[in-house]
């Protein structure tokens, strides 16, 4: 009887596997692949009178590994063409390289829509607004970067925006970001926003007068971006190798490569 | 008695208890490949003067077992191009098939011939994989892309399964990135010291890579893939066997298998 034992007819329904197979034979098993990965590196942007200044190391690092020595991570965005020589507007991008680029292509793209319908550049004020956009969009899958937009405002200031990963961003004086942002930030807190700086003998305590704040000459913000990194050279495994600096005035866009500590 | 086709050549239950089938994907979720099964290790490469050199060695490995010992890992592309796979064998070969496709229908494009260089073709590939990792479905390969520029310079540039792209006068995957990459920027350890680099000293360079990773690397074969590309078109050889070894260091190692103690 045993034999028969099987046939549906007789005890319903039961077959020698199971009609839908479960997933895994030993309980839960899960394993899900990371698309995630943080390639290291720093950036840092300062907003000046009439310039604007974005700078970036050009490590890329996967865990211990260094990649390569010259990667930039500060573009040109917005030119007429894939040379960039008119181009407005600076972006820099760290955290993980592949939505980096992916996020700087698609914002140059749109940058040169614009400039093709509208027959002229795009303001960095619209373009800080739609790279908030464009990175909101994908607020459930985000792009891992810590973006910067610089440019110059409508008045011929320099204007520095700052992102988070899902588009949140904020006009601001000066900007780090990456790995060594946290090492950065509170150097430009001290330098460029002149934080815990007062007067001296202009009283005790709360009397005492902050020092005023002024914009900074360019001469002195790039010798203020080369310390910092420097600093953060010294202290940071990510950062290191070379140094891309854009300055961004009325004439243009300037671009250079300083030597960093490669060890 | 069940007669119905799913159970045709199953064991049968009474006899043999539960059969198992939970590697029957017969409905249930897609599985993307969430980890590499067949896998081939380091591919290697350095610009020179005039071209690249790349090599990879011929193993195909399942997990710790040397599965297949004749696989090539490098292909050329257009008779102008290289391009080396590490990772995994079947999306290498699945690339294989999408780039010959690829390949045919440039060809058949313009008149002139190819119009996709080496970086042409490494934008394409590295878009593909991000797109891939995009969609949670990850083509499971690290690439190096080799050959000429649009200004006929030297091209070398990596992408791997999460779209993570760059260039360097070298470039390693997998352990050639810890034991390659330190040989090989001795000799370039920037773009303007590819110009003091001959074509002998690269391949030389190179060979010695091979070797020092046939040493240290446990999934690593002595048997290799060697390409030279130049404007001369791509010198393909895949059959070149490690020279010259020399074991001397291994008897002072413990593990080795020599000593005793």
């Amino acid at each position: 009887m045993a034999m028969f034992s099987q046939n549906p007819v007789l005890n319903g329904p039961n077959y020698s596997f199971a009609e839908v197979p479960k997933d895994a034979v030993d309980g839960l098993r899960e394993h899900r692949f990371n698309p995630y990965t943080d390639n290291g590196g720093s950036t840092l942007a300062i907003a000046g009178a009439d310039f604007a200044i974005m700078a970036g190391d050009t490590r890329l690092t996967s865990g211990y590994s260094i990649n390569t020595r010259y990667a930039p991570k500060v573009f040109k965005i917005g030119g007429t063409t894939s040379s960039q020589d008119d181009a407005n507007l600076l972006l820099s991008v760290v955290g993980y390289a592949a939505d980096g680029e992916a996020l700087q292509e698609r914002l140059d793209a749109i940058c040169k829509m614009y400039r093709y319908r509208h027959g002229k550049p795009m303001s960095v004020s619209a373009c800080a607004k739609r790279l908030s956009t464009i990175m909101y969009q994908k607020r459930f899958f985000p792009y891992y970067v810590y973006a910067i937009l610089g440019g110059l405002d409508e008045d011929g200031r320099g204007a520095v925006y700052s992102y988070d990963p899902v588009g949140s961003f904020e006009r601001e004086q000066c900007r780090a970001g990456g790995a060594a942002a946290s090492l950065i930030m509170p150097f430009l807190d001290n330098q460029v926003n002149f934080k815990n700086q007062y007067v001296p003998g202009t009283g005790v305590g709360h009397e005492l007068k902050e020092r005023e704040r002024l914009p900074l000459p360019r001469n002195e913000v790039e010798v203020l971006v080369k310390d910092a990194f420097d600093s953060a050279v010294e202290r940071h495994i990510e950062v290191g190798d070379g140094l891309q600096i854009m300055i961004i005035t009325k004439d243009g866009i300037e671009e250079k490569v300083l030597p960093l500590k490669r060890d | 008695m069940d007669h119905r086709p799913q159970a045709w050549g199953r064991p049968r239950d009474d006899v043999y208890g539960a059969y198992d089938a939970s590697y029957l994907q017969a409905n249930g979720p897609n599985q993307h490949t969430q980890s590499p099964i067949v896998t081939g290790t380091s591919v290697v490469a350095m610009k020179f003067k005039d071209g690249v050199v790349m090599a990879a060695d011929n193993l195909a490995s399942y997990g710790s077992l040397a599965r297949f010992t004749d696989v090539k890992r490098i292909r050329t592309f257009a008779d102008t191009s290289i391009i080396g796979f590490g990772g995994d064998v079947s999306d290498m070969q699945y690339l294989d098939r999408h780039l010959t496709e690829l390949g045919i229908d440039e060809a058949y494009q313009s008149e002139a011939g190819h119009t996709l260089n080496a970086r042409n073709l490494h934008k394409y590939l590295s878009n593909l994989l991000y797109n891939r990792r995009s969609k949670f479905d990850p083509l499971w390969n690290h690439l190096l892309v080799a050959g000429l520029d649009e200004e006929s310079r030297p091209f070398l540039a990596a992408a791997d399964l999460l779209g993570t792209t760059f260039t360097s006068p070298s470039l390693a995957t997998g352990f050639g990135g810890m034991l390659a990459q330190p040989i090989m920027r001795r000799y370039v350890p920037d773009e303007a010291a590819v110009a003091g680099v001959s074509r002998d000293q690269a391949v030389e360079v190179i060979r010695e890579c091979m070797k020092v990773l046939f040493y240290r690397d446990a999934r690593s074969l002595d048997s290799y893939s060697l390409a030279i590309v130049t404007k001369d078109g791509v010198e393909l050889r895949e059959n070149e066997k490690l020279e010259q070894q020399s074991w001397a260091f291994a008897d002072r190692i413990k593990g080795y298998g020599t000593q005793t103690v």
